[in-house]
């Protein structure tokens, strides 16, 4: 009987989105990068083989929405954590519409939807760290506090604590979980400082790995049945030292999936899919 | 009546013996008669040679006096415990004093009442006085009949002891033990004073035969004291006085239903003494229950702001509610973040109880899937396995899983239910509590604030500290071992934050809490749950180790760490009990005995200690803790309050102006501290000038509460006691604008006049309640009035994060209490008598505090903490109330001395000593009473009453006069029963 937050990190399905070739161009982007759609793409599609054909879980493919350059990052669109899914209100006016695609998806899944109707909200998935135990909601440019509360709202069984972002895109932009009570961290001045902050805030203790850079520190963790500790990081071809850093977790399978183009516009590794736990709890 | 009392006190005994021994050691003495005789024998010896001697003089009082001592008479006996029920219910009302002050410093709250009383003859007057003090304090008209009475027999004594000084004194010193002396004086007395034989009668009788008895008494004290002169009355009143509210405690018998709601919805009716402490109705209530892991457990109730409080345990239940219902509801205090570590069935079938309410009523909030969940187990618990013919479609609606339940949740319940198939209501209990405790909100007691920027916030107080919300959202955690103090002010909470590793300071966060109850209301909470969930021990008991300002307030039960240990030595068999759904009784069917604690005899003692004795319970926890050593440390804490000897110095001063008020130049004091053992000295120094120069006073006006506590967990306790009390010493001394170093000195520092001899009526007291207990008392008031209450924890935590540590902020709050009161209330008596006076003209009082604490065995406390033997620490208060004086001249003014007189007397445990100065200033002819009287025993002193007599006996003796300055000065050596 799986009680209350057991199994983190279990998934069984996951939800992803192709890339639509106005994402070159059109997506948003904190710096200027031209980004090779191609190299994209292929990129996207290998991401997605992992999932689906190297950890076996089932992959629902929403195609891409050309008015929608960005929509490749589902992780933004929605929060679920057990079988409740948040539909969330994206920061960014021009991927509103990207929830639409999203909510009917994990309707399709019998998730419980719960949508952030409230226009004074606005959250990212991209802000929003689940620990197991609890919820760190990254205060950023994309998140505000009335996103956060109805995020607490909807997910009542966890504590949710907001810290806020003061450099970078978003809360995972430079850290993300890397195991059961693992948190993944970026050596920068700011993402050590809301290190610190979610360590003060937390009841719980949490052990850190830190990686010499930032964007390496988002990795996708995952705890599957039949595999273990699973994670996807970040390739030594991009990001060298922090790639040793991974090799050093001796009890995960490591994954390293290469993510150079998306980073151009921001995206990590977890932006790219929002992962279900079918067999959830109860 | 009689059997009522028997039976009460029977209960009562044990606990009552550890502190009655001091009480009645002292009690003893105070008789006319044997007093008199012993006198000369009892004077230089210290309290044990009093006891004895006392005992030997006057048959009547060695009984009461040496507990010892066998008690062959039934009534005798009956005496005995009636003194003791008195001492208790000093404890526990031991406050009192507010009641006994002089008018103007009580002044605003009962002038009305006190008017027309006043006007009644004087032994009227006393008895109006106590009758209103008990209306304040929702004392029975009963009782005041029995003051009353006790009113009568003490004039008795007096006019016998008022042919000499000595005789006097003696009297006064009579008086507070008159109860105890009035049971065994029966006898020998009986014929010297008709009151007297109605006394006796009185208590055997019960509080109605005592009434009569009383009024009776009164006409023939009256008439015996008529030709006495008016000044002998006055004395012999305010013995009375004293002596009456000894007569009260006896008296106050009287029983209240209590209606406790249980964690299953079922009401447990409860008869309780009025005066009882929570912890009586809590052990009655854990009795019932046959629950023994109970530290996790805290009866509450509704304040008159419907405002949920925790009843203290150590404090008389009726101080606390207040005028509200007697009703309280059993609830978990402290959720154990681990469940699975409660060592009964029963406890954790409890902890699910309230978690189940806590669920429905929406503090405890859930997901839809763990509300279903949570549901399903509790069917599972209540009703067995899911059973398809007999759980229809309906079955889950007597049962509410959710603040509001819909279909879709009950179907899920129902599913869920079904898998739980084979599961025992014991297993289904510990899984809904598996899964319960990890939510985030479980166990966090919330309260609404303000932070610094008027944003809302709430303020949630857990096992691992302090969780600060906005709405939904976690802002910020201050863990305990971050907090290095946690204190409020008013309404204004604060904690003081431990520098981080870049930081360089302490940093302080304040909130803003509705009101100042609501601040205290936090600070206690912080204080508890700091205190039960990272030390090992509870602080020592505040009495214990000070008596200091503000409030004394700190958590007095086991701690976690401590149940934990006691709950391993639980051997008994799983206690059967029925659960049932949470709308129906649930009750232990099997009638097992409660206690199978190996240790821990608290059981058992529960309805004993009837929530008189503290420290027995603190004992009788640590025993179950610590094993052997607790158990050492029990029976030492039992053994040691009785040791307990207090010397008490009650100073009169009393000044007369002819023409107009001059200053009065503050007449010297005199200390005589001839007890070996001194430990309570509190000298009561009334100066008293004519009615006209008084002016209103504004006694609780601008005091506010405020209490500190440092949660510093050091694995020695022992150093930050001794840092802490001085700290809060300090503080106190601060916010009381006159700080006066050490007590004694500071009563010396008055200057002195030509002394004079003069009748000295002194005033001797019996059992004081504990500081504690009296301090409860202070509170209620203070809280209605403005009162400053400060109180300093320090916790620090060893790295690991569990050790002892000592509370000392927490004495002093109850100090502090206690001060606001005396200015609030204690008038009444005196108002009474000088109604006029009284009445017109308020002298603005300055009262100052001083406290010092010498610490002579610091060295030893480590000792204690290992051997758990009690050390005694001398503890130092002195109170002073001052009288403004309209004119500055007086100290500056000497003016011409015109005659001086000193006269002493020394009683076996009383030592008197009086300076009448009669000063000419400026044409204006000063008479300035100061009297000082040292009372030395080892039992408890009462020191409102002691402070009441000798205010009300400066009043009597000198109508025309005004108290313009009290000091009570205190010097304890208190027995620690630390674990």
């Amino acid at each position: 009987m799986a009680g209350l937050m057991a199994g983190f990190g279990n998934f069984t399905h996951a939800v992803v989105r192709a890339i639509p070739e106005s994402l070159a161009k059109e997506a948003l982007r904190m710096n200027k990068f031209d980004v090779d759609l191609s190299k994209a793409q292929r990129e996207h599609e290998l991401y997605v083989e992992v999932l689906k054909n190297k950890l076996g879980l089932e992959v629902v493919e929403l195609p891409a929405d050309e008015s929608l350059p960005d929509c490749v990052f589902v992780e933004d669109a929605a929060v679920v954590c057990g079988d409740t899914a948040l539909i969330t209100r994206p920061g960014a006016e021009s991927r509103r519409k990207e929830t639409e695609a999203m909510k009917k998806a994990l309707s399709d899944l019998n998730l419980n939807i719960v949508e952030m109707t409230d226009e004074s909200a606005s959250l990212d998935g991209g802000d929003v760290l689940f620990t197991g135990r609890e919820f760190f909601v990254g205060l950023s440019k994309r998140t505000n506090q009335r996103g956060a509360e109805i995020l607490a709202d909807a997910f009542k069984d966890y504590a949710v604590s907001t810290v806020p972002v003061l450099e970078g895109l978003h809360l995972k932009s430079f850290c993300s979980m890397g195991g059961p009570g693992l948190i993944v961290i970026g050596s920068s001045e700011h993402a050590q400082k809301a290190l610190k902050i979610m360590q003060q805030m937390s009841d719980h203790r949490y052990d850190k790995l830190t990686v010499p850079d930032d964007i390496a520190a988002n990795c996708v963790y995952m705890n599957l049945p039949s595999k273990g500790h699973v994670l996807l990081h970040c390739t030594p071809e991009e990001f060298p030292e922090s790639a040793k850093v991974f090799e050093k977790l001796k009890d995960h399978m490591l994954i390293p999936v290469s993510n150079m183009e998306k980073v151009k516009v921001d995206g990590a590794l977890t932006c790219c899919s929002v992962l279900i736990n079918k067999k959830t709890n109860v | 009546m009689t059997t009522e009392v028997g039976s009460e006190t029977e209960v009562k005994k044990e606990p009552e013996k550890a502190e009655q021994p001091p009480a009645t050691a002292t009690a003893p003495a105070p008789q006319e008669e044997p007093v008199s005789e012993a006198k000369p024998e009892a004077e230089p010896a210290a309290e044990p040679a009093a006891e004895p001697a006392a005992a030997e003089a006057s048959a009547a009082t060695d009984t009461p006096a040496s507990e010892e001592q066998q008690t062959s008479e039934s009534e005798q006996a009956k005496a005995e415990e009636k003194t003791d029920k008195k001492e208790k219910d000093k404890e526990g009302g031991g406050k009192g004093i507010s009641r006994f002050l002089p008018p103007w410093l009580k002044r605003s709250k009962s002038q009305s009442q006190v008017g027309p009383k006043e006007n009644a003859p004087k032994e009227g007057s006393v008895e109006a006085v106590k009758e209103e003090e008990e209306k304040e304090k929702d004392k029975k008209e009963d009782e005041a009949a029995e003051e009353s009475k006790v009113d009568g027999e003490q004039p008795v004594q007096a006019s016998t002891a008022d042919q000499s000084q000595e005789q006097k004194e003696e009297v006064a010193e009579e008086a507070p033990p008159a109860e105890e002396a009035k049971a065994d004086n029966k006898e020998e007395e009986k014929h010297s004073i008709g009151s007297a034989d109605t006394q006796p009668a009185k208590e055997e009788k019960g509080e109605d035969s005592q009434e009569k008895d009383t009024e009776d008494a009164k006409p023939e004290n009256g008439v015996e004291e008529g030709e006495e002169a008016k000044k002998e009355d006055e004395p012999t009143d305010k013995a009375d006085t004293s002596i009456l509210s000894p007569l009260r405690l006896t008296k106050k018998i009287k029983m209240v239903m209590c209606q406790v709601t249980m964690l299953d919805g079922s009401q447990f009716p409860c008869e309780v003494e009025k005066r009882a402490k929570g912890q009586y109705l809590f052990f009655k209530v854990c009795e019932t229950l046959n629950l023994l892991e109970k530290d996790y457990f805290g009866l509450s109730f509704k304040d008159n702001t419907d405002q949920t409080c925790w009843l203290d345990p150590l404090k008389e239940m009726k101080r606390q509610i207040r005028n509200a219902p007697w009703n309280f509801s059993f609830n978990v205090k402290f959720y154990p973040p681990d469940p699975s570590q409660l060592t009964e069935d029963i406890t954790r079938y409890l902890l699910c109880l309230q978690l189940r309410q806590d669920i429905a009523s929406g503090r405890l909030p859930c997901s839809f899937v763990t509300h279903a969940l949570l549901g399903s187990y509790t069917l599972q618990a209540e009703l067995g396995d899911h059973d398809p013919d007999e759980h229809r479609t309906d079955y889950t609606s007597d049962f509410q899983f959710a603040p509001s339940q819909t279909r879709e949740m009950e179907e899920k319940v129902v599913e869920l239910h079904k898998s739980h198939r084979g599961m025992t209501p014991a297993q289904a209990d510990t899984q809904f509590l598996e899964n319960a405790k990890k939510l985030s909100m479980f166990g966090v007691d919330l309260h609404h604030a303000k932070d610094s920027e008027g944003v809302d916030i709430m303020l949630g107080v857990c096992a691992n500290g302090l969780l600060i919300y906005k709405d939904r959202l976690r802002i910020n955690r201050f863990a305990w071992p971050k907090i290095l103090k946690i204190s409020y002010k008013r309404s204004n909470f604060y904690i003081k934050i431990r520098p981080g590793e870049t930081e360089q300071f302490e940093s302080t966060v304040g909130f803003k809490l509705p009101n100042h109850r609501a601040a205290k209301r936090l600070w206690k909470v912080c204080v508890e749950n700091h205190t039960f969930f990272r030390l090992m021990t509870p602080e020592q008991p505040t009495k214990a180790k000070f008596l200091t300002l503000g409030s004394k307030f700190r958590y007095s039960g086991r701690t976690q760490a401590q149940t934990r240990q006691a709950s391993s030595l639980i051997d008994r068999p799983a206690p059967y009990f029925q659960r049932t759904s949470s709308k129906r009784i649930s009750r232990s069917l099997d009638g097992a005995p409660v206690i199978n604690v190996i240790s821990d005899g608290s059981g058992p003692e529960g309805g004993k200690e009837n929530g008189r004795d503290p420290a027995l319970e603190l004992s009788s926890d640590s025993k179950s803790a610590d094993d052997k050593q607790k158990s050492q440390a029990v029976a030492a804490a039992t053994a040691a309050q009785p040791v307990v000897e207090i010397e008490e110095t009650v100073i009169v001063e009393e000044v007369r102006k002819t023409p107009k008020p001059a200053a009065a130049s503050e007449v010297p004091e005199v200390q005589a501290m001839p007890s070996q053992e001194p430990q309570e000295a509190a000298k009561v120094a009334v100066e008293e000038k004519k009615p006209a120069r008084e002016a209103s006073i504004s006694s609780d006006s601008e005091s506010e509460e405020e209490a500190e506590y440092h949660p510093q967990i050091t694995s020695v306790s022992v150093e930050q006691i001794k840092e802490e009390p001085e700290e809060e010493q300090e503080e106190a001394e601060l916010n009381k604008q006159e700080p006066t170093p050490e007590p004694e000195p500071i009563a010396v520092a008055e200057s002195e006049i030509a002394p004079a001899p003069v009748t000295v009526h002194p005033v001797v007291k019996d059992g004081t309640p504990n500081a504690k207990e009296e301090a409860q008392p202070v509170v209620e008031m203070v809280d209605d009035g403005i009162v400053e209450e400060e109180m300093m924890l320090t916790p620090d935590e060893a790295p690991n994060g569990y050790s002892a540590s000592d509370v000392q902020g927490l004495g002093s709050l109850e100090e502090e209490e206690q001060e606001p009161r005396m200015n609030g209330d204690a008038s009444h008596v005196e108002t009474e008598h000088l109604p006029q006076v009284i009445c017109c003209s308020e002298p603005p009082v300055v009262k100052t505090e001083m406290v010092t604490i010498s610490d002579t065995f610091a060295a030893q406390k480590s000792e204690i903490a290992t051997k758990e033997v009690p050390i005694v620490h001398t503890e130092t208060k002195t109170i002073t109330y001052e009288a403004a004086q309209l004119d500055g001249s007086g100290d500056g003014e000497p003016g011409v001395l015109m005659t001086a007189q000193t006269i002493t007397s020394e009683s076996l445990c009383t030592t008197t000593t009086t300076h009448i100065t009669k000063t000419l200033k400026g044409g204006l002819s000063e008479t300035r009473i100061e009297k000082r009287i040292v009372i030395t025993g080892d039992s408890d002193i009462d020191h409102d009453q002691a402070l009441a007599q000798a205010i009300k006996e400066a009043k009597e003796q000198h109508p025309d006069m005004s108290v313009t300055r009290v000091v009570v000065h205190k010097e304890t050596e208190l027995a620690e029963d630390e674990d």
